[in-house]
């Protein structure tokens, strides 16, 4: 151990000299920013203030990540019987009132509704200091959940596909990873006209496809579709860039191998789940790494495509973060999202870690 | 156009005395606020400034705008919009002021026996509600009304809070700058907010959906029968309609019609080491002659009465002299706070929420409490 760190340390001068201006980047760029927002996370810091920063603990987290519960019961009128609205509900008092200037419940102050339950008579009500943040986190997390594995699954079908020795094969695998270098926000742009809610791509050929049948949807202007058109448009996108990773990954499986499969009698189905998949182990760790990776920075497309409406539908961490950090000159509600947003993807690649470890 | 009469105006200058050279330097406008933020935090801002108005007071609290030392009576008689005060000291002063108008058709109104209003009498909040109903009940038109809430950006707080105002509400109290609370969550607020939810259930404004092409085009293509926008466009309907058009003001929901005043400024740097020079060239450049230069080269609303007259489009009898009393009549500062850039980005949202069918009083609440967050974390805002 102490000879190979005297190695790396001093007798490696070159070594050294070769990866400095990397280091140098990274640390300029990298290491150092994210030092300075976690510590701004602690302060009021904002973009540019004539008043001094100020240390203010963790306020900016309970500010962020502050959540109650409150229990309403039904209104009853002066017989004692529920107060039912048109549709026989039970109707409850407003929120407002407990909320908004009520000195009984100080620790409700400022929160919003996030999302309530019912049970029983009662009606539990679950605040949020910040209810934009909670449905970024919540979107962000549907958000990976639905493309990491969607994405990966369907690069790896295409690297299968193209992964075959046919004549303009090149064309296809040309073609797949076209996406991936053209800029997100010109792809942006063109899927913001290709979901257009009147005469858009999109449903002109739902329209034609159903003979007249479809609806036109909004795509992007409606709550419930926003956020699955967004994710399908990224899948699309990057598919093409993972797709290539498989593809290294196919083509350092031995040829030999299929060949013992073959005479071995092996159907096209098992030679894929005792030869291919084993042989893309790696491979598939740093895939959904990757994938998970870029899925939580979700940015370029809500910047362009929804600005996080509607209704907050398409809101995310990073887009909140900019929106705050930057456009509100909060540097320092900026720098908390970015923070929180670091523990969550460090902890789930450490668990992609551990599931994926080599078990020997 | 506009560089060639601000050319004009430095060469002028530069030709005019041997202390001082100006020099012009420009940036897409989409991307400006950002480069002098940007500037301004490496400290190399230029020595005069173009600031957009109500973005003045911002900069002004954080120090990167100088007070402007030019004499008071030069700016006697001027519009009230084109004068950035802030703190009881002028930062920054515009060449032109830029107004809101209903765009609407003699003809379209005569057919459906709507009165014109006039600055005096103009529509109220329920005879406006009528019209748009009247309007879309003939069937005539995809949308009685266009609003714009396709250009989602400034334009929202621009176009918009005139409706609040006039209804009573508005972004902050404006006596102390301090809280939103009862100003843009008052009653008159939710009442406000209720009615401009109603626009787009009843589908009688075209949703934040709205293709940006129809907003541009729609009202010249016969898409919509009246149209909120600005006197940027007023040449372009003109060449349209003729005179079929007119420019009617801004409907009285209670406090008086309303629309947004302050255009794009001229302020001095504060980190400049030619503060003198830089009063020198903005003080020799407000004249009569370079106003009506400007406003004949790109159509703003020159801010003298005297520069009107020798204007091509707002002299007497010029077709868009109108806008000029409109300016004067129904022009409304936006809140005059360095809080102006969050309050009208929190103002974004929540009228964008309230169309997208949002709970009125929780998207006013909602925002009411970001707002009085952010005056908190900045101390107020160091308002006198």
């Amino acid at each position: 151990m102490a000879v190979s760190g005297s190695r790396l340390l001093s007798s490696n001068r070159a070594g050294w000299t070769m990866a400095a201006p990397a280091f140098g980047l990274i640390l300029l760029f990298i290491i150092l920013p994210f030092t300075l927002a976690f510590g701004l996370s602690f302060t009021n810091q904002r973009l540019f203030s004539p008043n001094p920063t100020q240390w203010v603990g963790m306020a900016n987290f309970d500010q962020l990540l502050g959540v109650s519960a409150l229990t309403l019961e039904p209104e009853r009128d002066d017989a004692g019987e529920i107060v039912r609205d048109d549709a026989g509900a039970p109707t409850y008092p407003r929120l407002r009132g407990y909320t908004r200037n009520n000195p009984d419940y100080p620790n409700l102050v400022g929160k919003q509704e996030w999302f309530s339950f019912q049970y029983g008579e009662s009606r539990t009500y679950v605040l949020a200091s910040d209810v934009v943040f909670m449905k970024a986190l919540i979107n962000t997390f549907i958000f990976v959940l639905v493309v990491a594995p969607l994405q990966g699954g369907i690069a790896l079908l295409l690297a299968l596909m193209v992964n075959q020795k046919l004549r303009g094969i090149n064309v296809f695998r040309a073609v797949y990873f076209m996406p991936v270098v053209v800029s997100i926000v010109v792809v942006s742009l063109l899927w913001r006209f290709i979901y257009a809610g009147d005469n858009g791509l999109l449903n002109n050929v739902l329209g034609w496809v159903t003979f007249g049948a479809f609806q036109p949807v909004d795509w992007l202007g409606n709550p419930d579709t926003a956020l699955p058109a967004i994710i399908a448009m990224s899948i699309w996108q990057a598919v093409g860039f993972h797709m290539v990773i498989w593809l290294a990954g196919l083509q350092t499986i031995s040829p030999t191998l299929y060949e013992a499969a073959n005479i071995e009698g092996a159907t096209r189905f098992q030679a894929f789940r005792y030869v291919t998949w084993p042989g893309l182990r790696n491979t598939a760790v740093l895939v959904l790494i990757v994938i998970t990776m870029q899925a939580f920075a979700l940015f370029a497309q809500i910047d362009v495509m929804t600005k996080g409406g509607p209704l907050d539908s398409t809101q995310t961490m990073v887009f909140q973060a900019v929106e705050r950090g930057y456009r509100k000159q909060d540097i320092a509600a900026g720098s908390v999202i970015s923070v929180i947003l670091f523990l969550i993807v460090l902890s789930i690649s450490l668990i992609q870690r551990y599931l994926t470890r080599e078990k020997t | 156009m506009e560089r060639t009469v601000l050319t004009k105006i430095v060469d002028d200058f530069n030709a005019s005395q041997s202390d001082w050279r100006v020099m012009i330097e420009q940036f897409p406008q989409a991307a400006y606020n950002d480069s002098v933020v940007a500037a301004a935090l490496s400290g190399e801002l230029p020595d005069i400034l173009d600031v957009d108005g109500p973005i003045m007071p911002n900069w002004a609290w954080a120090g990167y705008l100088a007070p402007l030392t030019i004499d008071p009576d030069v700016l006697e008689g001027f519009l009230p919009g084109v004068i950035g005060t802030w703190n009881d000291k002028i930062y920054s002063v515009g060449f032109w002021d830029a107004a809101l108008a209903m765009f609407a058709r003699k003809s379209v109104l005569e057919a459906n026996g709507i009165r014109v209003p006039t600055l005096d009498e103009p529509w109220t909040g329920e005879e406006f509600d009528e019209i748009l109903v009247t309007l879309k009940d003939t069937g005539e038109y995809d949308y009685p009304l266009n609003i714009g809430m396709a250009d989602k950006g400034e334009w929202y707080p621009y176009a918009f809070p005139p409706y609040l105002w006039s209804s009573g509400g508005d972004l902050v109290n404006r006596e102390t700058y301090q809280t939103a609370e009862e100003a843009l969550n008052s009653d008159a607020a939710i009442k406000w907010g209720e009615w401009w939810q109603s626009l787009f259930e009843r589908d009688l404004v075209p949703g934040p959906s709205q293709r940006l092409a129809d907003h541009q085009n729609g009202f010249a293509e016969g898409k919509y029968a009246l149209n909120w926008t600005g006197n940027w466009l007023a040449l372009s309907s003109l060449e349209t309609y003729g005179d079929d058009l007119l420019f009617l003001p801004a409907p009285d929901f209670g406090e008086g019609g309303k629309i947004g005043a302050g255009s794009w400024q001229f302020a001095v740097s504060a980190t400049s080491a030619h503060q003198d020079g830089a009063n020198a060239f903005i003080e020799f450049a407000l004249k009569d002659e370079y106003f009506a230069a400007f406003s004949d080269g790109i159509g703003p609303i020159p801010p003298t009465r005297e520069a009107a007259a020798m204007s091509e489009y707002y002299a007497a009898g010029a077709p868009m002299e109108v806008f000029d009393e409109l300016s004067e009549r129904q022009g409304t500062l936006r809140p005059v706070t360095p809080g102006y850039v969050v309050q009208s980005l929190v103002f974004q949202k929540a009228i964008a929420d309230i169309a997208n069918g949002a709970n009125v009083v929780t998207a006013l609440d909602t925002a009411v409490d970001e707002i009085n967050a952010d005056i908190q974390n900045n101390a107020g805002y160091g308002h006198n």
